[in-house]
C-alpha cells in the first residue's frame, strides 16, 4: 500500500476510537513534555554557564608566555619534562617574530600583547587601587561587553576608559548610580618606565618624561610615577546583575590596547628581562593573548605554540570538564524525562493490542481483499507513528509551557531574594525536533509487537471472528 | 516471485486442485476438512459447491482463494501453484486474480460504500486518479451508484451484498469466489443477487468470469450453475454437469 493511503487509513482508524487514542496520545504528550521541560532547564543552565565563561573570553583565548620567564628555584621554573625535551623547541623570547608566527597559525584571529598593571584611579575626593588592562578593538564584537552602559572606545588612540561596574560603584558618591561616571574624567596614576640615556649623553640630557623605546631597552630604565586623565565612555554591568567578568584578563578598568601600550607602564617581567644578558630584536612582550576562531581550535593552537618553544595556557580543559558535566547532567535529566515516555509506550502497546482484538475481522477482510502481511504491519506502524507524532507535537508545546512556568516561578523567587534572575530555561530547535523524533521512534518501537501480531493473523480465523 | 507453472493447469482451467487435503488437529483428533480432492474448474465456468454444513466446501473455497494453504496436494490458479507461493505472492494473487463475496458481506461499517469499494484499489496500489471512475463503474454495475456515500448500516442486506459484489469486482478479477452469497438474505433478495452473479458470469457484452459458489441451496445451484460438485466429509461425493 502507498504511504498516502496508509496514512489516510491510519488516521481514519485512530478517529474511530477517538477517546482511547486521544488518551494514549496524551500519555505520550506528558512523557515528551517531561522530557522537554527537564532538558530545557538543563540546556538553559548550561547556556547560562557558557555565556558567563564566553563573556570572560575563556573559551577562545590562549595566553602565551616565554618559557625563559620562569627561573630555576620557582615552582615549575626552568624545568623541562625529559620526554618533552626532544619534541619541544628550545625556549624562545616572546618578541615580534614570535608574534608574527602566532598570527600565521591556522584558526588564529588575532594576537595581542597583554598589558596589565596596577594603578591608582582617582576622582576627587575618592581614589582606589585598580587593575588596568589593555582591551583590543575586537572585544567590542566578541560579546564580552554585553550589557555595557555607554559605548566602546571611539578609536584605538582615544584616551578613554571603560570601567568595571563594581569599581564604578566605589568611585561615585553614595547614592549615585555607577553609570553616572559616564562622561566624567578619571585620573590614572601609574609607574612608568623612562629610558636612561647612553652614558656619554647622560650628563647632558634632561628628558625625564621620555618614554623608553625598544632600542633603548639595553641601556636600562628608571621608574617614575606618571599621571594621565581618561574619559569614562563605558561602564560594565555590576557583578550582582550578571556582569563582572570582562575578557580573559579581567580588570577594573580598561583602556584601548594601543593607548595602554604607549603608556610604557612597568610590567611584571621588566626586572627579569633586565637581569638577562641576551637581547631580543624589537619589542619583547611579557605575554601575548591569541584569539582562536572557535573554542574547538584552541587545543590545536595551544599545541602548536608549545611546540614552538613557548608556554601556553588556556582553560580548554576546564571547559571540557564543564561540558562533560553538563552532558552527564543532561543525560540524567533525559533519562528521568524518558521514564514517563516509557510508561506512555506501554499505553501505545495496550491501545494497539486492543485495536487488534476489535479489528480482527477487519484485518481478515483486508487480507481477503489482497492486503499482504506487510500492509497490515505497516498500517499498525502508521497508527503508532501518527500517535507518536501527535503526542510529540503536543508534548513539546506542553513541555514549553511547563518550562516557562518554572522559569517564571524561579524569577519571582530570585527577585524576592534580591538577585537579578538569569534565564535558566531554553528550548533549542534540536530539542524540539529531537523530542518529536524520539516520541515517534518510541511509538514505532511500541508498535512492533502489535503490528507483528496483527500481520500474523490467519485471515480465515480472522474472518470467522465475531 | 516463486511460482510453479504447470503446463496442464493452464490449458483452459481457471482452477485445478490435485489431491488437495486440509487437515486440522483438534487436541488428539485429526479433522480432515478437505481430503484428497482433485477438481478442475474451466475458465468461464460457473461451478456450485454443494454440501451440508461441515462438508468442507468453505475450506476448499478458502484454499482456492489463497486464504489458506493445503496440508498436502497442489492448487493451481491460472497455472500458478498457490501452495508454492510466498504469503506476499498469495496476497497479490487475491488482489489481482480473485474476488471474494462472503455470506455476511464483510463490509467495513465505518466506511461509506465507495470507500469500501475503493479498498481493494488502495491495496492494489491503483493510482488515486483512476479510482473514482472505477469505483463508480463498479457501483453502477450493481445498481448502487446513488448510495455511494451511504454507510453499510444504512443499507438493506441485499444492497450490502451487492456492494460486496462491487468490491469483489472492482479490481476486475478473473475468478469470483462466493461463499453462501444468499445465505443471509430472504429468498426474493437471494434471487436478485443470484441474477446479478449470473450477469457477471455471462455479461451481455464483454468477457465473462469464472464463478465458484458455495451454497447449500440446490435449487439456486441448479438454476444458475454449469456444474454442481457435492462434497461430503471433505471429499467429492457427486458431480453433475448441468450445461
Amino acid at each position: 500500500m502507498k504511504l498516502g493511503d496508509l496514512t489516510e487509513l491510519a488516521a481514519r482508524n485512530l478517529r474511530e476510537a477517538v477517546l482511547r487514542n486521544s488518551l494514549t496520545t496524551l500519555g505520550i504528550s506528558v512523557g515528551v513534555a517531561s522530557l522537554v521541560a527537564l532538558l530545557s532547564l538543563g540546556v538553559g543552565l548550561q547556556q547560562l554557564v557558557d555565556r558567563s565563561v564566553a563573556r570572560a573570553g575563556l573559551f577562545d583565548t590562549i595566553s602565551v608566555r616565554s618559557r625563559q620567564s620562569a627561573p630555576f628555584g620557582q615552582p615549575g621554573g626552568g624545568r623541562r619534562n625529559p620526554r618533552d625535551a626532544a619534541e619541544l623547541a628550545p625556549p624562545r623570547p616572546l618578541d615580534d617574530a614570535a608574534r608574527r608566527e602566532f598570527a600565521a597559525l591556522p584558526n588564529v584571529i588575532e594576537v595581542n600583547p597583554e598589558v596589565r598593571f596596577t594603578a591608582e584611579a582617582r576622582r576627587e575626593p575618592i581614589s582606589q587601587l585598580v587593575m588596568v588592562s589593555g582591551m583590543a578593538a575586537s572585544s567590542q564584537s566578541s560579546g564580552t561587553l554585553d550589557g555595557l552602559n555607554g559605548h566602546f572606545f571611539s578609536g584605538p588612540d582615544a584616551e578613554e576608559a571603560i570601567i568595571q561596574g563594581d569599581l564604578a560603584k566605589r568611585l561615585v558618591e553614595v547614592g549615585q548610580a555607577p553609570a553616572s561616571l559616564l562622561g566624567q574624567e578619571i585620573t590614572l596614576r601609574f609607574a612608568q618606565r623612562q629610558a636612561l640615556p647612553p652614558p656619554s649623553q647622560q650628563a647632558a640630557t634632561d628628558a625625564p618624561n621620555q618614554a623608553v623605546g625598544p632600542d633603548e631597552e639595553a641601556m636600562g630604565f628608571s621608574i617614575v610615577p606618571s599621571e594621565r586623565k581618561f574619559l569614562v565612555v563605558g561602564v560594565t554591568p555590576t557583578s550582582d546583575s550578571g556582569g563582572g567578568q570582562v575578557g580573559f584578563n579581567n580588570a577594573g578598568m580598561y583602556l584601548p590596547l594601543t593607548v595602554a601600550e604607549k603608556l610604557q607602564v612597568v610590567q611584571q617581567g621588566d626586572l627579569r628581562d633586565m637581569a638577562r644578558s641576551n637581547t631580543a630584536e624589537g619589542t619583547r612582550y611579557a605575554a601575548l593573548n591569541i584569539r582562536a576562531s572557535s573554542p574547538t581550535a584552541v587545543a590545536q593552537i595551544e599545541a602548536s605554540v608549545t611546540h614552538m618553544g613557548f608556554a601556553a595556557f588556556s582553560l580548554i580543559d576546564v571547559t571540557r570538564n564543564l561540558r562533560t558535566f553538563f552532558a552527564i547532567f543532561d543525560m540524567f535529566l533525559g533519562i528521568f524525562g524518558s521514564l514517563a515516555l516509557a510508561v506512555a509506550s506501554l499505553g501505545i502497546i495496550n491501545t494497539l493490542v486492543m485495536a487488534i482484538l476489535e479489528r480482527r475481522r477487519e484485518i481478515g477482510v483486508l487480507k481477503a481483499l489482497g492486503a499482504a502481511d506487510r500492509d497490515v504491519r505497516q498500517l499498525f506502524f502508521a497508527e503508532a507513528g501518527v500517535m507518536g507524532l501527535a503526542g510529540g507535537l503536543f508534548g513539546v508545546l506542553l513541555g514549553w509551557a511547563i518550562g516557562r512556568a518554572i522559569q517564571f516561578a524561579t524569577m519571582i523567587y530570585l527577585k524576592r531574594q534580591g538577585v537579578t534572575p538569569p534565564n535558566i530555561w531554553s528550548v533549542p530547535w534540536w530539542l524540539i525536533l529531537g523530542a518529536i523524533a524520539f516520541a515517534v521512534v518510541v511509538s514505532l518501537a511500541s508498535g512492533i509487537y502489535p503490528a507483528s501480531r496483527a500481520a500474523r493473523l490467519d485471515p480465515v480465523e480472522a474472518l470467522r471472528y465475531e | 516471485m516463486n511460482v510453479t507453472v504447470a503446463a496442464t493447469s493452464s490449458n483452459g482451467f481457471a482452477i485445478r486442485a490435485e489431491r488437495v487435503s486440509r487437515h486440522y488437529k483438534m487436541g488428539e483428533a485429526l479433522i480432515r476438512a478437505v481430503d484428497e480432492i482433485s477438481l478442475e474448474v474451466g475458465a468461464g465456468e460457473f461451478l456450485a459447491l454443494l454440501g451440508a454444513s461441515g462438508s468442507g466446501k468453505s475450506t476448499l473455497l478458502n484454499l482456492m482463494a489463497g486464504l489458506d494453504r493445503p496440508s498436502s496436494g497442489a492448487i493451481f490458479a491460472h497455472g500458478r501453484d498457490l501452495a508454492a507461493m510466498s504469503s506476499e505472492d498469495l496476497a497479490a494473487h487475491r488482489s489481482r486474480t480473485i474476488g471474494i463475496v462472503f455470506q455476511s458481506f464483510q463490509l467495513l461499517s465505518r466506511m461509506t460504500l465507495e470507500e469500501n469499494v475503493e479498498l481493494p484499489l488502495r491495496l492494489a496500489e491503483v493510482p488515486r486518479t483512476d479510482r473514482p471512475a472505477r469505483v463508480r463503474e463498479a457501483l453502477e454495475r450493481v445498481g448502487l451508484a446513488a448510495r455511494a456515500r451511504h454507510r453499510p448500516t444504512e443499507l438493506s442486506g441485499g444492497e450490502q451484498q451487492r456492494a460486496a459484489i462491487a468490491r469483489a469486482l472492482v479490481n476486475q478479477p478473473k475468478i469470483l469466489l462466493a461463499d453462501e452469497p444468499t445465505g443471509n438474505l430472504d429468498s426474493k433478495t437471494g434471487e436478485e443477487i443470484m441474477s446479478l452473479i449470473a450477469q457477471i458470469h455471462r455479461p451481455p457484452s464483454g468477457p465473462g468470469r469464472t464463478i465458484i459458489m458455495v451454497t447449500h441451496e440446490r435449487v439456486l445451484a441448479e438454476r444458475y450453475a454449469d456444474r454442481i460438485v457435492t462434497l461430503s466429509d471433505g471429499a467429492i461425493s457427486r458431480e453433475e454437469r448441468l450445461r
